[in-house]
């Protein structure tokens, strides 16, 4: 892959959530990630590791509490103001992982995708009709679904209507936040291959956060690997896939069930133990190493740096196994 | 020297046949299990898989009386455990069969245990109730199978509230109470769905331990073609509430006879660098179960579809030693239909 310029770049970017006496999450702490124009970036993790407020905090969903997020190299508010979701709508856009609960089931279709429009632009109103309904098409639904109600589709014509209402505003970065999880598989196959096509046709640059690593390598160019609110790995999507560093995306990899009866009888068990603890008021030392099956001394006390491998500057972990 | 015979095959311990089961609604009636058969056999998992809607968890919930009549009926079939009948009661010689001799496990853990109750007290409850075990006995019992559920510190916890319990722990929790009572059948529907892919991996390597050391039977429902693939010797494909394919683990994966196989496979994406395709979404949605099609109720989905398949259902061609395809391109006049899904099967278009 030829590196193209960055457009996206999250410095330190860090986002905790208050708890009562003091206490605090940390949601997202710390976290370096160079996003370029045009890639795809897979971001992976077991559930409350960070991704959704990763991805919330990047597009100023979310205030940051430090660290900065930088835009075609713009250094964008630590808060957003109106006039800053106002003007941001229209660069960036995120697309939810729940088709059910994300749609406002009191208006119609029409209402939902072209909402962002109605604000952002001064079209007239057969104007913004017409808009709705070419973008209704271009994700594979029929136009006069305009006037109904989202409970009367299935879950992946959602997930289009969805898709729909972020893109109508042509953003260029997106944030996908599985967009496919809750769909059955030969479903999850159609929005993944319109968002394929999409990217292809309007240049868009995707954060594709999954859970599926199997879909998450097919379709990123490169992956990010987030444990208890930091990056553990990132580096082109095949090669973390088949080779992975950390020992954490090793153990995430292996236990990936692969559709291959052959494969997986060959396969030795690599379970883990342990679940991921609780991001509250996390100390020094690497993240990962109460579950480790490499855990040195160093590694309880000090805290990994992201770091370029030796020979292989496009790939970036962060144990002490590598320094 | 003459070849041994092929060793003996045991009876299967469950039968099922032509299941049928129907919800009356307030738009219709609901075919939501079409005539499925099948049968499973000690020590072995079976797996149905198929996509949501299909008709897996009511077929379950038929064996273990879980169907909510009215709405549901059993329009017919039978399900007989060991020769005895098991449908449409919850008894076998008086005794209730289920969570005795059939434990099942379910995708959310919290639908059948009580929030306000310690876990312990909860497996302590099903010995007393099934094997007449005292409190004492029941409790320490609970204990031992909180600890071969690889639950850390089970006397400890054993002592805790669900609310307490992670989600692994949960339904590791639940196994425990499942296999209480060494049941010759586990019935787990979607037990992994909603966990983390490292923890799914350790409560699948748990139910496999399990049934190695106590030759339990397991039906494992699943619309993960990898978890089929990690834990079935058998498996069922189900659509639009019949099985659609039935065979071994390596049939359904190397030798698929349904269309509808070839289809999940190819819309999912390969890890093997020399098979990478372009994914192939299965165009278009099940039929409506209230007025299931007459022919195949694949037709209008699949791409080899000839005209006889949208107006006569095909049988269960039989394509292999216990291995069917219901799919008219194994009848002998549809000349070449076999090897067409075969060539379906291979790798698909390079992905660019
Ligand atoms: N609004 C909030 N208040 C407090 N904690 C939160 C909030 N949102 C998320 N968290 C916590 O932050 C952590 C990361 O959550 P999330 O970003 O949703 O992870 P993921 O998307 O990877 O599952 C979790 O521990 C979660 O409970
Ligand atoms: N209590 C019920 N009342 C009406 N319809 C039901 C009921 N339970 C299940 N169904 C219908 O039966 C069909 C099969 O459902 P189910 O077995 O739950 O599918 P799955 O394969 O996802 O487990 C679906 O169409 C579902 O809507
Ligand atoms: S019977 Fe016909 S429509 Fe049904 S799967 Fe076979 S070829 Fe396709
Ligand atoms: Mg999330
Ligand atoms: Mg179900």
């Amino acid at each position: 892959m030829t590196a193209s310029p960055p457009l996206v770049v999250s410095e330190n970017l860090t986002k905790f959530f208050p708890l009562p006496k003091g206490r605090k999450v940390h949601a997202v702490d710390g976290v370096d990630l160079t996003i370029h124009e045009r890639e795809i970036v897979g971001l992976v993790g077991e559930s409350g590791s960070g991704k959704t407020t990763f991805g919330k905090t990047l597009i100023g969903l979310l205030a940051k509490t430090s660290g900065t997020v930088t835009y075609r190299g713009k250094t964008l508010p630590q808060q957003y103001e109106a006039a800053d979701f106002r003007r941001q709508a229209k660069v960036m856009q995120m697309i939810f992982q729940d088709p059910y609960s994300s749609l406002n089931p009191r208006m119609t279709v029409g209402e939902i995708v072209g909402e962002g429009l109605k604000l952002h632009s001064d079209l007239s109103a057969s104007d913004l009709r017409d808009r709705v309904a070419s973008w209704l098409s271009r994700v594979g639904l029929e136009p006069d679904y305009m006037s109904r109600y989202p409970h009367e589709f299935s879950g992946g014509q959602r997930q289009r209507i969805g898709i729909a209402r972020a893109l109508i505003l042509e953003p260029e970065f997106v944030v996908c936040d599985e967009p496919i999880s809750a769909l059955d598989v030969s479903v999850q196959a159609q929005v993944v291959n319109l968002l394929e096509e999409l990217k292809a046709s309007m240049g868009l640059t995707l954060l594709f956060i999954a859970h599926d690593l199997s879909m998450v390598r097919y379709i990123s160019d490169r992956m990010a690997v987030m444990y208890l609110g930091a990056m553990a790995e990132i580096g082109p999507a095949q090669d973390v896939f088949f080779e992975p560093k950390h020992p954490y995306t090793q153990i995430l990899i292996a236990s990936n069930p692969e559709p291959d009866p052959n494969l997986e009888r060959s396969r030795k068990s690599t379970t883990i133990t342990g679940e991921i603890p609780s991001p509250v008021d996390i100390g020094p030392g690497c993240r990962f190493a109460a579950r480790c099956p490499h855990v040195m001394e160093q590694c309880r006390v000090q805290t990994p740096l992201l770091l370029p491998l030796a020979g292989q500057p496009d790939r970036q972990v962060a144990c002490h196994l590598f320094t | 020297m003459t070849a041994p015979a092929p060793p003996a095959k045991q009876p299967p311990l469950l039968t099922v046949e032509n299941l049928q089961v129907e919800f009356e609604t307030y738009g219709g009636t609901v075919q939501a299990v079409r005539g499925v058969s099948f049968s499973v056999e000690a020590g072995k998992t079976l797996a149905i898989v198929g996509e949501s809607g299909c008709g897996k968890s009511v077929t379950v919930q038929a064996l273990m009386g879980l169907v909510p009549m009215p709405p549901g009926r059993l329009k017919s079939g039978t399900a007989e455990l060991r020769g005895r009948n098991i449908l449409g009661t919850s008894q076998i010689d008086g005794l209730d069969f289920r969570g005795r001799e059939i434990g099942m496990i379910f995708q959310d853990p919290m639908t059948s245990l009580n929030p306000t109750m310690t876990i312990g007290r909860q497996i302590a409850e099903t010995l007393e109730v099934h094997l007449g075990w005292s409190r004492k006995k029941a409790f320490a019992r609970a204990i031992e199978l909180l600890d071969m559920a690889r639950i850390p510190e089970a006397a400890q916890r054993a002592k805790q509230y669900p609310f307490e319990f992670s989600g692994g722990m949960l339904q590791r929790a639940m196994i425990a109470m499942a296999i209480a009572c060494e049941p010759a059948i586990l019935i787990a529907d979607e037990p992994t769905t909603a966990l983390d892919v490292t923890i799914q991996a350790q409560v699948l390597d748990l139910l496999g331990d399990l049934q190695r050391e106590h030759g339990t039977a397991i039906i494992l429902i699943t619309h993960d073609l990898g978890v089929v693939a990690r834990m079935a010797d058998e498996v069922a494909v189900m659509y639009a509430g019949q099985i659609v394919e039935r065979g071994s683990v390596d049939d359904i994966f190397y030798r698929p006879a349904h269309p509808y196989t070839v289809g999940l496979r190819a819309a999912m994406p390969s890890n093997n660098p020399d098979a990478e395709h372009r994914l192939l979404p299965i165009e278009g949605s099940p039929p409506d179960l209230f007025s299931p099609p007459a022919g195949c109720a694949y037709a209008a989905r699949c791409p080899h579809a000839m005209r006889i398949c949208s107006t006569h259902e095909p049988a269960p061609f039989v394509v292999g030693a216990d291995h069917y395809g219901k799919c008219w391109l194994h009848h002998e006049k549809a000349a070449g239909g076999a090897s067409m899904i075969a060539a379906a099967a291979a790798p698909p278009e390079k992905k660019s």
